[in-house]
């Protein structure tokens, strides 16, 4: 039996970035099958995933998943929400169903909710990895049993399976912890038949939401109609064309191998893939394959805390400061370090003081091949990363104050060497984590890292 | 000397993933395409020496029909490292920018 044309309508790239709600409106009108909306990456950094903390903020967040529910509960069709709170870990997800409980609340909605955690024991996953079940991706971090369990947080990437058991419960709104972005948008139309080349290709391009429009004026929506043979990708927004070359060049973006999508499951194949416009502002795709894995992975990322940050800026503007700024600052370091020796008791190996000299290469650091070239003034960032907030500041305090007055050969006298645009020059920038996992776990069992709950609103 | 600027249309680094970086030269057209190309400027080695990765671990990707070529690599310390300057990876490319080409 041939499969119906199936319509996934994505919102936006990021659910914190936003979208249109006209544009939401008139996608959801044109008739769409569901609604898809990522929340989350791993591009801003650990600091979301160590901290529990979401990025976007609550009220922004709140605004626009209403509006997605809105389009949704009247069309009668499903919303699922993948990667929320942008890290997807567990308090990611109970930050987002609040969200949710309440606006159902506020606007009288009733309807299943689910959601997927994906956050992971990490005893479970230690006795994985003395299993052999954890893998390295190259490259990776280091990751032993140990440095499992010492993790602040280690979420799995969900593929399409958890959210398909959720909407075979019934769920019509659907919340997810960490997801693979393409899984969010392939889940359900694989349900209804559709194969997954076309899916999972039309999943990659709905994902950025209106990134693969030829010019991108701000976040909007996507819509892509699937059926058997392809898909079609249009913008729902009539300021925006996707055309052959635009959705064509969507897959080069954040993609390490502009052919090869890995997913858990298998791996995508567009290297075969025709794309071929059918109006001004559509563009049909063909072609992608999909090759099944051996065996079935997750992805796993965690985030573990490397200590307490504080951070100060000042100008240099003084050109005998410039001309000689490297043997400046490594005298400076050398009677910071002494100085926090004697007080608060820290060695140089029990944190990091960094200089940024923007103006130089503050922005590539040992990378930048231009380092000779000093212009008439730099920005200088003093960074200190120590094992708590008091240590850092401290050590900040003495870092910025000492600066200010180290003395130069050419100037006899008190000087001051740092323009500070803040008062207090040093800031308590919190808690730093780094990514400590880039490894897939193998499961027999898709569904089994994902604890699923569901509720009647 | 021209520069790879004056021939492409969009050079851009980014993160795929905290792990690696691509770049993609897109250019504007096929001359300019095939005149970077046949000069061999954008090669491995450029691309091992300005960002210190193994030659072995850049892999680049011609994309003939999209005038487009991608080069991606292990980041050489990784996103949100203490040592990390730039998160998203968005700067990366600033050399290349003004490279110069035959």
């Amino acid at each position: 039996m041939p499969v119906k044309k199936l319509r996934a309508v994505a919102a936006g790239g990021n659910l914190s970035a936003g979208f249109r709600e006209e544009t939401l409106s008139r996608a959801a009108k044109q008739g769409a099958d569901f609604i898809g909306c990522d929340a989350g990456t791993t591009d801003s950094g650990p600091f979301y995933l160590g901290s529990g903390q979401a990025r976007g903020a609550r009220e922004v967040t709140k605004f626009h998943t209403g509006l997605i529910l809105r389009e949704a509960l009247q069309a009668g069709i499903p919303a699922i929400f993948g990667s929320v709170g942008h890290a997807g870990g567990r308090p990611h997800l109970l930050w987002m169903l609040d969200i949710v409980r309440e606006l159902a609340r506020e606007n009288h909605w009733h309807f299943k909710l689910a959601g997927i955690d994906s956050e992971q024991d990490q005893e479970k996953l230690a006795q994985a990895f003395l299993a052999g079940e954890i893998v390295a991706l190259d490259p990776a971090p280091p990751l032993d049993e140990n440095s499992i369990r010492a993790a602040e947080r280690i979420v799995a990437m969900m593929g399409v399976e958890p959210i398909q058991c959720a909407l075979r419960m019934g769920a019509q709104v659907v919340i997810a912890g960490r997801s693979s972005d393409v899984a969010l948008y392939a889940a359900l139309p694989l349900l209804r038949g559709i194969p997954r080349s076309v899916a999972y290709h039309a999943g990659k391009i709905l994902e950025c939401g209106s990134a693969c429009v030829s010019q991108r004026y701000y976040p909007d929506c996507m819509v892509a109609e699937m059926d058997e043979d392809g898909f079609t990708i249009e913008a729902p927004n009539p300021e925006m064309r996707c055309t052959e070359q635009s959705v064509a060049s969507h897959s080069l973006y954040e993609n390490g191998d502009p052919y090869q999508l890995v997913e858990s499951g298998g791996t995508l194949d567009t290297s075969g893939a025709g794309y071929q416009a059918v109006s001004d502002r559509a563009v049909r795709v063909t072609g992608a394959r999909w090759r099944p894995a051996d065996v079935y992975t997750v992805k796993l990322e965690g985030a573990a805390l490397a200590g307490y940050r504080a951070v100060s800026f000042a100008g240099i503007r003084d050109p005998l400061v410039l001309r000689q700024l490297d043997s400046f600052l490594d005298g400076l370091r050398r009677v910071i370090e002494r100085k926090v020796s004697d007080s608060p008791g820290l060695k140089p190996d029990q944190y990091t003081l960094q200089w940024r000299v923007y103006g130089r290469n503050g922005t590539l650091g040992p990378l930048e091949p231009e380092t000779q070239d000093i212009g008439h003034e730099v920005g200088l960032l003093i960074d200190v990363v120590a094992p708590t907030q008091e240590l850092a500041a401290a050590i900040l305090a003495i870092a910025f104050h000492t600066g200010l007055h180290h003395p130069i050969p050419e100037h006899v006298g008190l000087i001051s060497n740092f323009a500070f645009p803040f008062s207090p020059p040093g800031m308590n920038a919190g808690p730093v984590y780094r990514f400590c996992a880039n490894h897939v776990w193998k499961l027999k069992d898709p569904c089994a890292p994902f604890a699923l709950t569901m509720e009647d609103l | 000397m021209p520069e790879l600027w004056e021939v492409t249309k969009l050079i851009r680094s980014k993160n795929a993933g905290p792990f690696e970086l691509t770049f993609d030269i897109m250019f504007k057209n096929a001359e300019g395409f095939r005149a970077v190309q046949q000069s061999g400027r954008l090669s491995a080695e450029l691309f091992s020496r300005f960002y210190r990765v193994p030659v072995e671990k850049v892999r680049i990707f011609v994309l003939e029909p999209l005038l487009t070529i991608k080069v991606t690599i292990p980041r050489p310390i990784f996103s949100g490292e203490l040592e990390d300057g730039d998160m998203y990876g968005g700067q990366f490319h600033g050399p290349l920018v003004s490279l110069p080409i035959d």
